[in-house]
């Protein structure tokens, strides 16, 4: 870039390098030898075996089956799935909602685009934990389960979560079928054999096999519905109360920012396609989503990804109110064992898989909708 | 001859429309465009009317407001004010001695000044910059902690609510600024070694969350430290922020320097300057104006990130908003709590991003 530093002494810029490389290993390795007498005081072992120890202490939400005397591997492990389980749950309702507000304030129409206006400009300017603290308080002053909020006799609101009705199925079965039709997707275009399978046969024949297997492997009723019984309910899924705040408000937060995302998109349109669809006569609908989205998308999907990010490390304030994800269990292991070293590499490597995922989805989105021809 | 002349007075006397016609042409064209749209936007309006109706009447009309009267809020229909009115001083400065409260409050209103009048353009050159921060910062500084000029010491652990908050954020935004031109710099360096590592450390730490950065500066850094570094957990805290902040200004500032021709260091060398004379007097001019409104928008998003604190046990404003109604006789009213201090984050939040909008506006129209 500039001539007189190419002239500069090679030696010097190598003794700089070397010198910032010896104070970077310098610090690191004080820190570890620090690292390694305090915790010697503390008595407590360095490596990776607790692991496979009990933790002995239990916690308020898991998807996964859990118990208090769980290996610590397992309760890292379903904090793991809790913390993609609520991000990627959160990703999708705030995408939606995000398109919804984001289409609203690029409405024409003024009232609608003044109620999407009031809804970024109160959900983006207040801190998520604030929300979170809010909406937490709001439903823990939920009547009781006796007199909860009844919505059309199958699902109830009260103090102790949304009562909500289940299907009675395995999991696992549902979980093998979203497999098969990922690994489909995926690999549709790389096998050629696979191409060349009619689309319409698998997903008749996927539905077939949910079909038969709804009707005949299971017993008891398929659905089943949340009674009042006593003082609480029975059957169907509670979802606690943590978790519904932390979808509710991050949903909302991350909904806010989508919609500016997405408004930003739409305006980047040029008005010259709007007006050649309209003279086309397309009417609004097919106008957007023929011609906005696709174009908006171009501009929308890098900053959507960088939200997305932000949403799944959004996730570990959950720990405000008590919502046991990766971070919390991270943290409770920390107090409860004390092998702080470990425990903070695995939380970082856990982030750094999901960021990198994430980015890896962001990037085959941004290929896909790339302009063909440029 | 005679239509013409018509036509031509007739065209000078066309006026601008009158302010009533340019609102009936708005309601034609963007609320009664079509039947639907009139329908859809009569039923928004009447959503709008009803929602802003019951918000006044709820906050304002049928509001408690004394401290007094909190006797009749089981009864009234609207807010309790009254909780605010007995603890709003517990929600801006924690637990700091009580006869003392004048020093946040002119600290408070010292460091908001400072970030009003750096929003002013006749602040914007490095130098004044800097001098008003460091001024201002250390205003603040030396009314909350005293220990000069005869004022009692008052140590960091007793402050606390909105003065906590704003400590926070102006030290975090102080610290990090430099941290961040410092890593953008190295980031672009022609040493390898340096620009990769720094490169790693940058998105390391930017792939993680805030609360987990945070959260090892408080719990992790004391094992990590000899214990003469390990310090004040707040101070640790504050570091570990900045180097946050640092991180994603960093980016920031690199987007600024993308932006800069390379026919600028050019001409720069031509001309005979050294490496940190065209850095300070060409380059870097540039690279603050092109990054103001990403900069801007760090700032807001460090203010709302600020809230995180209360996770690792600080005593910050929304710490002190829970513990406001914290007591049997207000815990009915936590509603009026968080809406006061979502009031005060919501209009330094919303202040601030507009003036980011603002400005932005303000650039396209100069770069035209």
């Amino acid at each position: 870039m500039s001539a007189t530093r190419n002239k500069r002494p090679n030696a010097k810029n190598r003794l700089i390098q070397m010198l910032f490389l010896a104070v970077v290993i310098l610090v690191i390795a004080g820190a570890f030898s620090s690292a390694r007498t305090n915790l010697a005081d503390l008595g407590i072992s360095s490596g990776f075996n607790f692991l496979d120890r009990s933790t002995g202490w239990g916690y308020s939400f898991s998807l996964l089956e859990t118990n208090v005397n769980d290996p610590y591997k397992w309760t890292l492990f379903s904090g793991f799935v809790n913390t993609l389980f609520l991000g990627t749950l959160t990703i999708i309702t705030s995408t939606i909602l995000g398109f919804l507000v984001g289409t609203a304030r690029d409405s024409h129409n003024i009232t609608i685009q003044a109620i999407a206006t009031i809804f970024i400009q109160t959900f983006r300017n207040i801190p998520l934990i604030l929300q979170l603290v809010f909406w937490y308080s709001v439903l823990i002053h939920m009547p009781s389960p006796r007199q909860a909020y009844d919505l059309f006799d199958i699902a109830y609101l009260s103090n102790r979560g949304f009562m909500i009705p289940s299907i009675n199925a395995s999991p696992i079965f549902f979980i093998a079928i979203l497999i098969v039709l990922t690994g489909y997707w995926m690999l549709k275009n790389r096998i050629p054999q696979l191409k060349q399978l009619p689309t319409k046969r698998l997903y008749v024949t996927l539905f077939g096999i949910t079909v038969l297997y709804l009707l005949f492997f299971i017993d008891g009723p398929l659905l089943s519905i949340p009674e009042l019984k006593g003082l609480r309910f029975v059957g169907g899924t509670t979802v606690p109360v943590e978790l519904v705040t932390m979808i509710i408000s991050t949903s909302l937060y991350g909904a806010a920012y989508i919609g500016e995302i997405v408004r930003g998109g739409l305006n980047e349109v040029p008005k010259g396609l709007v007006e050649a669809g309209n003279s086309l006569g397309l009417n609004e609908r097919m106008v957007w989503w023929k011609i906005k989205v696709p174009m908006a998308l171009r501009t929308i999907i890098p900053p959507l990804g960088n939200q997305w990010v932000f949403m799944m490390k959004a996730t570990t304030v959950g720990v405000a109110i008590g919502f046991s994800d990766l971070f919390m269990l991270i943290s409770t292991s920390i107090t409860q064992s004390g092998q702080t070293l470990e425990l903070i590499a695995i939380l970082m490597s856990a982030f750094l898989l999901i960021n990198f995922s994430l980015a890896q989805f962001v990037n085959y989105l941004n290929t896909r909708m790339r302009l063909k021809g440029h | 001859m005679s239509t013409l002349s018509q036509s031509s007075q007739k065209a000078l006397s066309l006026k601008a429309p009158s302010r009533s016609k340019i609102f009936m042409h708005i309601l034609r064209t963007r609320a009664f465009h079509s039947k639907v749209d009139g329908f859809i936007s009569l039923c928004f309006f009447a959503i709008l009317l009803t929602a802003i109706y019951s918000i006044f009447n709820w906050a304002l009309l049928d509001a408690v407001w004394l401290e007094e009267s909190v006797a009749q809020c089981q009864a009234a229909a609207g807010a309790c004010w009254s909780v605010i009115d007995a603890r709003y001083k517990l929600i801006l400065f924690g637990l700091y001695p009580y006869d003392l409260h004048w020093r946040p409050t002119l600290a408070c209103i010292a460091i908001v000044t400072t970030i009003i009048l750096s929003c002013l353009p006749t602040f914007w050159s490095t130098k004044r910059l800097s001098i008003l921060w460091v001024v201002g910062f250390f205003t603040f500084f030396f009314l909350m902690r005293g220990g000069i000029l005869g004022l009692t010491h008052v140590p960091t652990g007793q402050w606390g609510g909105l003065a906590l908050t704003l400590f926070l954020f102006s030290s975090v935004v102080l610290l990090g600024m430099p941290m961040g031109l410092g890593l953008a710099l190295a980031r672009r360096s022609k040493l390898p070694v340096i620009s990769y590592g720094v490169s790693i450390f940058i998105d390391l730490i930017r792939s993680l969350p805030l609360l987990t950065t945070l959260f090892v500066a408080a719990v992790v850094m004391p094992i990590l430290l000899p214990d003469w570094m390990v310090g004040d957990k707040i101070w640790r805290v504050i570091i570990a922020f900045a180097l946050f902040f640092a991180c994603y200004q960093a980016e920031v500032f690199r987007g600024g320097f993308q932006a800069i021709h390379k026919g600028q260091f050019e001409a720069g060398d031509a001309l005979g300057l050294s490496y940190y004379q065209i850095l300070a007097n060409i380059i870097m001019p540039q690279v603050f104006r092109h990054s103001l409104p990403g900069t801007i928008n760090m700032v807001v998003v460090t203010f709302k990130e600020t809230a995180i604190v209360i996770i690792i046990g600080f005593f910050d404003v929304l710490a002190s908003a829970n513990a406001a109604f914290g007591s049997a006789l207000w815990a009915p009213y936590y509603m009026e709590v968080y809406v006061f201090v979502g009031l005060i984050y919501w209009s330094f939040i919303f202040s601030l991003s507009q003036y980011g909008v603002y400005l932005k506006k303000r650039m396209r129209i100069a770069s035209h």
